[in-house]
């Protein structure tokens, strides 16, 4: 694999960029492999990744029925964090973070990564009570919040002129999450194909390639355009590959990491699952001058915004309230989201927006990722991920784990679907989610 | 927007209306009597289709009634709750 660095670049240059080699290849599709991940998002690749990288196991194919890194790799805030409430959860972000500031390094790709704190607006006492718990528990585990006065946060946020002392809701306190960051989503998906792809090429030069391959081994392959429309199992129970619409393909192990679409994929083998797919949308405004240098979270009124490179707000708000396989935005649930947001930041009344999506997700019973085996041998599903992106490293090296070993890492172990059979709930509603 | 048919008031906005989750199948009459996994799957596993799904709507900002509409999950039609898979 050709390194990306400033020398390459230069060199490059000379030959006016023609000389590129592709990041990724395009293999013919086999009809047999020995684990297929279902999805290319960034939870699929980062699982090809780890898989390779960590356990040697590189005759994977990654199926995707759209390209790579179009789903909600694509469609996301890109914020990462691990204010969580939970002893089960925190450990496992306070990992994924930390997977995140390394990356860059490991996978050789520039995702613009840039620590930079997150900032809650606080408007209620329940939810400062809510917060201030959260803070207690989260310094158990190594992760960061602390509060600050609204002086202060209107010092870090000039632009937080709404939420004075006569509006609807006042804002009470700030919170503060140092360890939150923002990177290029588009690269995460792109740099984990690329690590993937590579890791698997017999005569690859990869620095980082450290695990011993097979001679007969293909290396993981990236299949676009690729739809999977049903799983296929075995007439001894166990799962034995996927129907696709090029054909049928064959494996003992097969993940499910397709966000949305996961009960759509595994009630084909009669597998339901306690999670249900919702719309949660976004939308950019035009760039403007540095303006926001934190990531802003509003949870009493459901909207969160920071201001990417390119100068552009980009503003989540609240999903749509029912079960959506939609992705697009819902007008009345982007109207609430801008006049949300108009009452703390009354001066983005002239902001233009710029574009507006949304994406669809699943969220479990007890708003926690299912990260898991199922009650068919050798089908593993990671689901559940509501503000997945933030997961995609730990989601990723976790999953690889489980498939590899047949054994849930001790970060997922509390994430199993046996949880609900146990009534082992990890509640995370209203941390996981906006409000 | 969704226009949702309220038994009083005809269709109207979603916005006067509050969701008040998935309309689920009737509560066993003797919870006693299922294994344990039959009672978890009723109380965690919402039908989740590309397609209708039952949901209970509360008429919140309007005459204060409780509906139960049939909602497609894809195109977001509203229809009859009887013809709903869920």
């Amino acid at each position: 694999m050709q390194r990306y660095s400033l020398l390459s670049l230069v060199r490059n240059a000379f030959s006016h960029h023609r000389n590129w080699q592709r990041a990724w290849r395009s293999p013919p599709l086999r009809d047999h492999y020995d684990v297929i991940i279902i999805g290319a998002g960034g939870h699929g690749l980062a699982t090809a990744h780890y898989l390779a990288k960590e356990h040697g196991i590189t005759n994977v194919a990654v199926l995707e029925r759209g390209w790579l890194g179009g789903g909600n790799i694509a469609r996301n805030t890109v914020t990462i964090r691990s204010n969580y409430l939970r002893d089960e959860s925190i450990p496992f972000y306070v990992k994924s973070v930390a997977l995140y500031e390394g990356l860059t390094r490991e996978l050789n790709f520039n995702l613009m990564h840039s620590k930079r704190t997150m900032v809650d607006v606080v408007q209620t006492s329940p939810k400062l009570r809510d917060l201030r718990r959260r803070m207690l528990n989260m310094a158990n585990h190594g992760s960061t919040y602390e509060p600050i006065s609204v002086e202060e946060l209107r010092r870090r946020i000039p632009a937080l002129t709404g939420g004075g002392p006569d509006s609807r809701l006042p804002i009470l306190a700030g919170m503060v999450h140092t360890d939150a960051a923002v990177c290029r989503h588009d690269a995460v998906a792109w740099g984990f194909a690329r690590s993937a792809d590579d890791m698997g090429v017999p005569e690859s030069r990869s620095l980082f390639t450290r695990t011993a391959r097979s001679a007969d081994d293909m290396g993981v392959e990236m299949h676009q355009n690729t739809p999977v429309l049903e799983l296929l199992r075995g007439e001894d129970g166990r799962i034995a590959g996927v129907r696709t619409d090029r054909g049928v393909v064959r494996a003992a192990k097969v993940a499910v990491a397709v966000s949305g679409h996961t009960t759509t994929l595994t009630e084909t083998v009669g597998l339901r699952l306690p999670v249900k797919t919702i719309n949660l949308t976004a939308f950019v405004s035009e760039p403007v001058k540095p303006l926001i240098d934190v990531i802003v979270n509003c949870p009493d009124i459901g909207v969160y915004l920071s201001q990417s490179d390119r100068g552009e707000l980009v503003i989540g708000g609240a999903n749509d309230q029912g079960q959506s396989f939609r992705r697009d935005i819902k007008q009345n649930v982007f109207e609430d989201a801008v006049v949300s947001m108009l009452e703390l930041f009354p001066a983005f009344k002239r902001l233009k927006l710029m574009r507006q999506w949304g994406g669809t997700l699943d969220i479990a019973h007890d708003a926690s990722p299912i990260v898991s085996k199922t009650s068919i041998p050798g089908l593993y599903v990671s689901a559940g991920w509501w503000g997945g992106f933030k997961a995609v490293p730990a989601g990723g090296y976790t999953l690889a784990h489980l498939i590899a070993n047949d054994e849930p890492h001790d970060l997922i172990r509390p994430f199993g679907l046996e949880r609900f059979r146990h009534l082992d709930y990890v509640l995370e509603s209203g941390t996981t989610t906006a409000r | 927007m969704l226009l949702i048919p309220c038994p009083h008031c005809g269709l109207r906005l979603e916005t006067e209306f509050i969701l008040g989750g998935p309309a689920r199948d009737r509560r066993p009459d003797d919870p006693a009597a299922l294994d344990d996994a039959a009672w978890v799957d009723h109380l965690t596993v919402p039908p989740n289709p590309i397609g209708p799904v039952r949901e209970k709507w509360w008429h919140v900002r309007g005459c204060g009634a409780w509906t139960v509409v049939a909602r497609h999950t894809m195109t977001h039609e509203v229809g009859d709750p009887e013809r709903a898979d869920g």
